[in-house]
């Protein structure tokens, strides 16, 4: 009796146990990549606490305190409407940060499903979606965007939905080859000859082995897509003004007022650069962390 | 022993190839595809395994052995021929019925680097058939079984929690082993399973299969081109030349008295261990290549390296007859 009801408790303080050593050996193997992952943490908290943190409203407009270099009342300077560029940094963490991480996982969902269904299915398929990946890239970007967003109009949905498609189906390539070379492994023949489902030998053979490529793919898009978003913004079809988006501001007064005012791109650059940098470094410890083979080395 | 063989009588033949041919068409064109060649991988071979005994399949590479391994294990459809195994045709079988012949036919890969997921523990390796085929419910017998499993082939149970890349090459092939005979298979497919490995441990793992067969009552297809470690290992070999069987017969009469011009020159290009002896033997060395499996020659596949070819061998192909019980040969030398 008590057998039978410690089973299944030991099993679950053993997964429970899995993911706090797991966190352990980040901070103990990948210090680097713990600084970064708490550095997205910390902003992903700014984000969403922003009506909370931010000492001035994000559009609140004060026109004698303009263009003020950073200063204890305005640690981040004021723009040429004299907004507090702090408290729009943290308004722009929320937009952007969430802009950039939904759109991201979309992209490599995207790109892992199409990529695959065509690299491990192969044959007619393969040849049928891989010539309309062709097609598709063959477009530019921009092209697609502005027909895109010309129908739907600007927003942050619509933003998400089509740069999402666009890197998903970009990306499959890169998720497609990596399955072609994985899928070539006598493993995964064993585990056909063993008599294992198609979605099992996905799940359980195929994935795992291609979580390195995942893992920079979705890392390098939240950089793009950051600065993607701010240029369709400077286009006027990203999050239209006055909403704060990081690229919207160094593309909007940050270039404007670059001589006068190098606050004004400073502050949203860094805020930039160091959610790339630190989502990048991140990637890479978890992608070292999740391959066994990398066990114990730095 | 006896206890594993229920109701069957001793030396009944567990699998019957009969006739199997595996055609591979070559294509041309992306979207209106048209045939321009076939290869013949496997062209009409014919054999049987009797329940306990080893069949050691021999020949060059891109003779067909491989490709007849995987035939009988069903990772190839058939072109054409059946594949009696256990009283059943499992030639053209898919489906529900084919998961059902996976579990009692099982391989063993040549390379004992690529054939273990690398981000997968040992534990989790050998205990996946017993996932694949819902054996796995209860936890702690499962465990049990998979300790069992790993200390049969001679590896320590506390292992188990660690990774491929953590093990040998022998240690590996072992770990590949345990899998195959998790779901306890009636026939096991070797192909090629020692010639990734070190003489010394080659020996280890030969000595591993015979002792499994002892213990457990298997039946093994061994695939090599190894002559040395067939001998060792097998009870009847047969000898293919590019998609066909040349030769089929018991393990000592093939090795003293080679009927098959080709079997003999096999057999002389093994080296005897006394320097004597090897300085004495007469050799008899064939010159070229395989010819292509894309157009085999006419007649005799083998007339173009043969060294007692004969007028009638380019355009009459041989077929393979018994010339005595157990032992068959596809040659004009012994047709009559």
């Amino acid at each position: 009796m008590t057998l039978a009801i410690d089973i299944p408790a030991a099993g679950a303080r053993k997964e429970r146990n899995g993911v706090i050593r797991f966190i352990v050996r980040l901070f103990r193997e990948k210090p680097l990549g713990a600084a970064g992952g708490v550095i997205f943490v910390l902003f992903l908290f700014c984000g969403i606490f922003a009506d909370v943190l931010a000492p001035y409203g994000m559009n609140q407009i004060s026109p004698r305190t303009r263009l003020m270099a950073p200063s204890w009342a305005h640690w981040f300077g004021t723009d040429n409407l004299g907004r507090d560029m702090l408290s729009r940094c943290l308004y722009g963490a929320q937009i952007s940060v969430i802009i950039a991480f939904t759109t991201a996982t979309l992209a490599t969902v995207i790109s892992i499903v199409v990529g695959i269904v065509t690299g491990y299915l192969g044959g007619k398929i393969d040849l049928v979606v891989q010539r309309f990946v062709d097609a598709w890239m063959s477009f530019p970007d921009l092209i697609i965007l502005l027909v895109v967003v010309s129908v739907l109009g600007p927003g942050v949905p619509q933003i998400i939905f089509t740069l999402g498609c666009l890197l998903g189906i970009a990306g499959s390539r890169i998720i497609r080859s990596a399955v072609v070379s994985v899928r070539e492994n006598m493993y995964v023949h064993a585990a056909q000859s063993i008599g294992a489902s198609t979605g099992r030998i996905l799940l359980r053979h195929i994935l795992p082995n291609i979580m390195p490529p995942i893992i920079v793919l979705f890392t390098t898009r939240v950089g793009t897509v950051i600065l993607a978003e701010s240029s369709l913004s400077f286009l006027g079809l990203g999050v239209p003004p006055p909403t704060p988006t990081w690229g919207g501001m160094l593309s909007g007064s940050g270039r404007t007022f670059m001589f006068q005012g190098p606050w004004l791109a400073l502050a949203p650059g860094l805020c930039l650069t160091v959610v790339v940098y630190a989502t990048n470094v991140f990637g890479d410890a978890l992608r070292d962390l999740l391959d066994p083979r990398m066990r114990g080395s730095r | 022993m006896s206890d594993a063989l229920p109701q069957v009588p001793a030396n009944e033949p567990i699998l019957r190839v009969e006739d199997l041919k595996v055609h591979f068409p070559v294509t041309k064109g992306i979207i209106i595809q048209r045939q321009v060649a076939t290869v013949k991988a496997v062209d009409g071979v014919s054999f049987t395994i009797r329940r306990g005994e080893t069949l050691g399949l021999v020949g060059e590479s891109g003779s067909g052995k491989s490709t007849t391994g995987l035939a009988v294990l069903r990772m190839l459809t058939p072109t054409a021929g059946r594949i009696v195994f256990e009283g059943q045709d499992i030639a053209h079988h898919d489906g529900a019925e084919l998961l059902e012949v996976r579990r009692r036919m099982q391989m063993v890969y040549q390379d004992p680097y690529g054939s273990l997921n690398p981000r997968m523990t040992i534990r989790t390796i050998v205990g996946e058939p017993l996932a694949v085929h819902g054996l796995d419910a209860d936890r702690k017998a499962t465990r049990d079984k998979i300790a069992e499993l790993i200390a049969s082939v001679g590896l320590l149970p506390d292992m188990a929690d660690r990774y491929p890349h953590e093990f040998s090459g022998g240690q590996r092939q072992r770990i590949g082993i345990a899998r195959a005979l998790a779901l306890e298979p009636s026939l096991l497919i070797a192909d090629e399973p020692v010639s990734a490995l070190d003489v010394s441990i080659q020996a280890q793992v030969i000595n591993l299969f015979m002792d499994l067969q002892e213990r457990l009552g298997l039946t093994y297809l061994f695939i090599a081109h190894d002559l040395a470690v067939v001998r060792h290992i097998s009870t009847r070999i047969a000898v293919m030349y590019l998609g066909r069987l040349v030769e089929i017969a018991d393990r000592d009469e093939l090795y003293q008295n080679p009927l098959h011009p080709y079997t003999e020159a096999l057999m002389a290009a093994v080296p005897v261990a006394d320097p004597e002896v090897e300085a004495k033997r007469p050799r008899t060395v064939i010159s070229g290549e395989v010819p292509s499996a894309l157009r085999p020659p006419p007649g005799c596949a083998f007339h173009t390296r043969c060294p007692r070819v004969m007028a009638r061998c380019k355009t009459e192909q041989p077929q393979l007859r018994e010339v005595a019980p157990g032992r068959a040969v596809s040659c004009h030398l012994h047709s009559n």
